[in-house]
């Protein structure tokens, strides 16, 4: 596993600009979607940095989970052309649906639900993001379809 | 040129799922297969320009003829302009010399998007046959660095991500700078809500971006540039990173480029979900492998940027209206727009209106062409309430300022920021209350927490506005947000904290009656839904 990382890890330069670069790869390779405490460690010694800086910047950014999530990631944008498109109603959906809050994991460890600033896709507002596939004009109907075919791939 | 002979150009997912974009592409995918000519006809996605209440936006190339089809038209269209070679007219969406795939492109002037949703933004091959590069030949042979800042100084471009100032004095700075080390820096990490104009670029013609990056690579004595995408594009650093890799193969980027002894090499680098990472100086310190944290200005990026060196920093569609300006002259780009303001603007136009999507139109255009002309108008029976322009950083406009110019002075001159260039509509079904909340709660949560002015500013303005969302406060309530959005403005450290001020005083000054008909206790059917 280690060596697998290492692997990843050398596609890139050994250049701090690269931090985040190595981080996505961590975490993309994580089957819970997150940064172990091995991932950063590995990350300071590929750039020579203190694991105090690797953590800090770890924490800082919302698309790092330094905690196990689900097989999938959902992040609903509740910016304000979401809001307006009815993001708020979707979000009880979605907590009805998946039988959790806002943070955290369904118990099958499936999903996790999150929330998200703009999307940058707000001509099909409202919209959400599973993992890295981006669906628009959403119903609480659409909503279902969407998670059973989730459900139906695992 | 190899490959297949015909291409067609299919209006990319992104989203839109629903709209049947998947159904379409499967259903030519399927009628390919069936009618054998699977292996020569290429299917492409590409952002689509504009909303539609119907159908999917289909282009066949060489040809040139753009469609709206449902699933159920596929296999007409392959069967008779595919295989038939007679284009469908029931089908046509618009008159072949149309720029773009929708009749509602009237009003349009496509400079940054010219090629966009016609070409395959996967092949460099379209981008050259489109006329692509031909302004970095033209520069590396004929022109001095010197040259081409003047160039862009006369065309007075003006920087497109909000602040509008002019690209040619930044780019002189950093020429005119000592030392060897200096960089060119893209800021592509678009957050701004509502704003989805650069997404397009990224997508439909990565290459006019890697174009204009290397002019400014060239112009500034800049060896090295990076290309801050935020992370969740993915698509965007795909489209990227490959036509970076493909410049590369072709000699437009890398070492002795054309042979003219100037070497540039481009990254991209990911960003990783933090709005304040928009902002020039949170951007350089996150591309620099730290937490996403502005630096006090002055010093500005020109004179210490990038690892403390000579950086210009430039918004995607800034860059990418480089390589017009170099090939067709400053002359034609003051054409464009008004006087103070050359050139074009990319305007996401989004929320109650009938059409949401990207236009590129002249500056200057007033909000109500936009809004009416070519959003399309309000859906039916609705009244205008009011308008955000600029993002959530912007100012809401009341209904009686529709005449209102859309390029940075004019807003500026009634206290308003042209911004990002988004366009929000607002139609009487919504509370300005609520969209008021919904904009300080996004600001609260990405505030990053450097200075006090904002941290604890964005989280008392929210507590305020919730208040009035309830019907608990009076008129002390409005006044201490008035103040506090007034320290933030003064005493932030950086443009986001300075930027609330903006949305809290225009909602207040035009829809304060809607405010103190929450104190009075007025019902209020979308506040009570949407308060959680």
């Amino acid at each position: 596993m280690t060596d697998q990382k290492l692997k990843l890890l050398a596609r890139y330069p050994r250049e701090r600009t690269r931090l985040l670069s190595l981080l996505h790869e961590l975490q993309r390779a994580n089957p819970n979607n997150y940064l172990t405490g091995e991932d950063l460690r590995l990350v300071a010694d590929y750039l020579n940095l203190p694991l105090s800086e690797v953590h800090d910047a770890a924490t800082f950014y919302s698309l790092f989970s330094l905690k196990p999530r689900g097989k999938h990631v959902i992040r609903l944008c509740k910016s304000p052309p979401c809001h307006l498109a009815g993001a708020w109603s979707l979000l009880a959906a979605l907590e009805r649906e998946l039988g959790i809050t806002v943070g955290e994991t369904t118990p099958d460890g499936l999903f996790t639900l999150e929330t998200t600033s703009c999307l940058g896709v707000c001509g099909v507002a409202p919209a959400m993001m599973i993992d890295e596939e981006v669906y628009g004009r959403l119903t609480p109907d659409r909503l279902r379809e969407i998670l059973a075919s989730y459900r139906g791939e695992a | 040129m190899n490959g297949p002979r015909t291409r067609v150009l299919v209006e990319l997912a992104q989203g839109a799922g629903e709209a049947g974009v998947r159904e379409v592409l499967s259903a030519l995918r399927r009628a390919l297969e069936e009618s054998g000519l699977a292996e020569q006809v290429e299917i492409v996605q590409t952002p689509a320009l504009s909303g539609s209440d119907r159908g999917v936006a289909v282009a066949v190339y060489p040809e040139g003829v753009h469609y709206r089809v449902t699933p159920q038209d596929v296999p007409r269209l392959v069967e008779e302009h595919l295989k038939g070679g007679r284009p469908v007219e029931e089908l046509r969406a618009s008159p072949p010399e149309e720029p773009g795939p929708s009749l509602r492109l009237g009003r349009q002037v496509r400079v940054v998007l010219g090629n966009c949703g016609l070409i395959n933004p996967e092949e460099i091959d379209d981008y050259l046959a489109a006329g692509g590069y031909q302004a970095l030949e033209r520069a590396l042979a004929e022109l001095s660095p010197q040259e081409v800042v003047e160039e862009v100084k006369r065309a007075k471009l003006r920087g497109r991500g909000g602040a509008g100032f002019p690209a040619g004095i930044k780019w002189e700075a950093v020429l005119r700078a000592p030392g060897p080390e200096k960089y060119v820096v893209c800021n592509a990490d678009e957050g701004e809500p509502g704003t989805f104009k650069d997404r397009l670029i990224l997508e439909g013609d990565p290459h006019k971006l890697i174009e204009g990056l290397v002019l400014a690579g060239y112009a500034t004595g800049a060896r090295r540039g990076f290309i801050y995408v935020r992370g969740e594009y993915t698509l965007s650093i795909a489209r990227l990173e490959r036509a970076i890799s493909q410049a590369r193969q072709y000699g437009l980027l890398g070492d002795d480029i054309l042979g003219s002894g100037f070497s540039f090499q481009l990254e991209v680098l990911p960003g990783a979900g933090a709005y304040v990472c928009g902002e020039e100086t949170s951007l350089l310190e996150s591309a620099e492998g730290k937490r996403g944290w502005p630096r006090i200005r002055p010093p500005f990026p020109a004179s210490r940027g990038l690892w403390e060196k000579p950086t210009v920093v430039n918004n995607v569609e800034t860059l990418a209206n480089v390589p017009e300006i170099i090939l067709r002259g400053a002359d034609w780009f003051l054409s464009l727009g008004t006087e103070g303001c050359p050139g074009t603007k990319v305007l996401p136009i989004l929320g109650q209106v009938k059409f949401p999507g990207v236009v590129e139109v002249e500056m200057g255009i007033p909000l109500r062409t936009v809004i009416y002309e070519l959003g399309g108008g309000l859906l039916p029976g609705r009244q205008l309430k009011g308008v955000l322009v600029g993002g959530a950083a912007g100012a809401f406009l009341s209904p009686q300022e529709l005449d209102v110019r859309l390029d940075f002075d004019s807003l500026r001159e009634i206290g308003a920021t042209l911004g990002s260039g988004a366009v929000l509509v607002l139609d009487d079904t919504t509370c300005l209350v609520d969209v008021l909340a919904s904009v300080l709660s996004f600001f609260h949560h990405e505030s990053c927490g450097q200075c006090t002015p904002c941290r604890a500013g964005t989280d008392v303005l929210v507590r305020l506005v919730e208040q009035v969302r309830r019907g608990e406060g009076d008129e002390r309530t409005l006044k201490l947000m008035l103040e506090t959005a007034e320290v933030m403005n003064l005493a932030s450290l950086c443009p986001l904290g300075q930027s609330v001020a903006l949305p809290v005083t225009s909602a207040l000054s035009r829809f304060r009656a809607e405010f103190e008909a929450h104190l009075a206790g007025a019902p209020c059917p979308r506040c009570q839904e949407g308060g959680r």
